[in-house]
């Protein structure tokens, strides 16, 4: 099938434009917002930052009657290790973005919008300035959009440096010159968000499939995908496969067939170990488990797991989980903002408990006291940093348990790869 | 002591203010500023923003302090931060960290004493697809070898390089 997202030579406004570009904003902008939101509705596009709510549903959630400004933010942090999707779209489409904030927020009645982009994103913030500047210049964006009477501007704004600015309320913090600490929901963002405003936040990939929604309709995008999740998604592989890089495909496709087909398989014959199917935060599965797996929301959460934001990384024979678990475990322990202690000091202890099982240092029952640390996080704080850290350590040591038994017996369990171990 | 911000930086600093409808808004953006101009950002630049946004010097610290983009020291020419999350770890960052610890002699948080380099182990950058990835100062290089990271340094230190952007 036809790429939705990721096409070629649509970089520039002009290319952009010959493909029909801007059209579908032209047509939104004769409708009623809410049909539009009716319309995204029946398409059945769900948030592609990880949460996965229908994206639809999220706008209608804006109180009608309420006046003064309201705010549309495009969540651009990509922070989620193993997501690198939003920067190739910034790179490849970027008006798709930009059309699709352009018809959000004339749905949603916003007259401001933000892109927060991640901080080391220095050259795709760069280049959405530019194209946004280009898209000024043919009137839309700007005041009076196509001769509509409605106004919007769309300004970029670079974080910082931190994890935790993905979640979206930690990203209002920081787009309002706060830390990025998340705030206690509700009130949701929708009744009171940036600057104390109704405010939707959705995600690049999220936002960029909106104009092929209101070009062909919502009805004809509910018919690509499977069930309940349609569409297309953007898969990020990483690790040791022939091919890292994304791939667009319709939701429900086959874990082998990204795997094979997309990615070329595994690299210099390595075989596969593990997976871990929607970024870090993810449970693991195992070779098997991934084997014949579809890739839609819900039948990785079948499996165990959660599609997450697409990020799939790909774990080989060689890799010892102790030591991937204990990357993991650094991160969020540094990632963590500190307002929840389940989750300060949760993150640190797994660290630390790690740290002396890789270090030949550990004891049988640090594995049991491993997961009764993470138990005791899931759930239990205000953002979900924490179940993000839990959920590995649980499915590692219940999928890989010889591997940390090895360690805290002294052994290492014999592999070697990635460096010192 | 607090130092004068520029008249450059404040006509700039109006303008990003102008994006936002509070000022305060523009904290982080201006910061960003502040460490474009002198490679970081000193306790009196703080001092001087706090002043020049109306906000409490706290407030500014805690911002600084949280973020990790921002140094509050100097440091090298480039700044050399490599990956070091799940992706880039299986695709060889360590050998790559330790490569850089010997050549270099510093250890992460150190700079080489003629001012050149300053290392950094840093978490995921989001280019996991062209692991491993090391950012010097703006700029990415993806998919690094041992004998693409000899290269780069190199070029770094006889001043073959130059800033993509």
């Amino acid at each position: 099938m036809e790429n939705i997202l990721l096409k070629n030579n649509v970089a520039d406004l002009e290319a952009y434009f010959a493909q029909g570009g801007y059209k579908p904003l032209k047509k939104a902008l004769a409708m009623k917002p809410a049909d539009i939101i009716d319309e995204v509705k029946s398409s059945g596009l769900r948030g592609r930052g990880g949460a996965a709510f229908p994206a639809g549903l999220k706008w209608s959630f804006l109180p009608k009657d309420v006046p003064g400004p309201r705010y549309l933010v495009c969540n651009a942090d990509e922070s989620e290790p193993g997501t690198f999707k939003d920067r190739e779209l910034i790179w490849k489409n970027p008006h798709a973005l930009i059309e699709g904030m352009a018809i959000a927020a004339y749905a949603i009645g916003a007259n401001t919008a933000y892109i927060y982009i991640r901080g080391e994103f220095a050259a795709e913030a760069e280049a959405l300035e530019k194209a946004i500047a280009a898209a000024r210049a043919k009137g839309f964006i700007g005041k009076n959009l196509l001769g509509s009477g409605f106004d919007l501007e769309i300004y970029t704004h670079r974080g910082a440096g931190a994890y935790i600015c993905g979640e979206e309320t930690a990203l209002l913090e920081s787009l309002e010159g706060y830390t990025g600490q998340p705030r206690l929901k509700p009130p949701f963002p929708a009744i009171k968000g940036l600057f104390g405003r109704p405010t939707v936040i959705n995600n690049v990939e999220t936002l960029a499939a909106v104009p092929a929604i209101i070009e062909k309709g919502g009805v004809w995008y509910a018919s690509i995908g499977v069930g309940k999740s349609t569409g297309t998604k953007l898969f990020c592989v990483s690790g040791p496969v022939n091919k890292p890089g994304v791939y667009e495909l319709p939701l429900g496709v086959t874990f082998d067939e990204l795997l094979e087909k997309s990615c070329g398989g595994m690299k210099e014959g390595k075989k596969l170990k593990a997976v871990i199917p929607g970024g870090s935060s993810t449970p693991v599965l195992t070779a098997a488990e991934a084997r014949g797996l579809k890739l839609d929301y819900e039948s990785v959460a079948a499996a165990g797991s959660m599609l997450g934001c697409g990020a799939v990384i790909i774990i080989d024979e060689s890799q010892c989980m102790v030591r991937l678990l204990q990357v993991l475990a650094r991160f969020y322990h540094h990632e963590s903002c500190g307002q929840c202690t389940p989750c300060r000091e949760g993150c640190g202890w797994i660290e630390k408990i790690l740290d002396r099982l890789e270090g030949g240092k550990g004891s049988f029952g640090d594995i049991d006291t491993l997961c009764s640390v993470a138990e005791g996080m899931m759930g239990r704080t205000i953002c979900p940093l924490a179940d993000g850290m839990a959920m590995p350590v649980i499915s590692f040591v219940k999928k890989f348990r010889a591997e940390f038994e090895a360690h805290a017996a002294g052994r290492c369990c014999g592999n070697e790869a990635g460096g010192k171990h | 002591m607090p130092v004068n911000l520029s008249e450059e930086f404040k006509v700039r600093a109006a303008q990003i203010c102008r994006k936002y409808p509070c000022r305060d808004a523009a904290l982080i953006p201006l910061l960003q500023e502040l460490q474009k101009e002198s490679g970081y950002v000193a306790e009196e630049a703080m001092d001087a923003l706090a002043a020049f946004l109306e906000l409490p010097y706290s407030r500014v610290k805690a911002v600084v302090t949280f973020y990790t983009m921002f140094n509050r020291a100097p440091v090298g020419k480039y700044h050399l931060q490599v990956c070091r999350n799940i992706s880039c770890h299986m695709a060889g960052a360590p050998g790559l960290l330790e490569r850089l610890r010997e050549k270099l002699a510093i250890t992460e948080g150190e700079t080489t004493k003629d001012g050149l380099f300053t290392l950094s182990s840093v978490e995921c950058l989001g280019a996991c697809g062209a692991a491993p990835v090391m950012q010097v100062n703006d700029d990415y290089f993806e998919n690094l070898t041992m004998e693409k990271l000899d290269a780069l340094l190199e070029d770094l230190k006889h001043g073959k390089y130059t800033s993509k952007k």
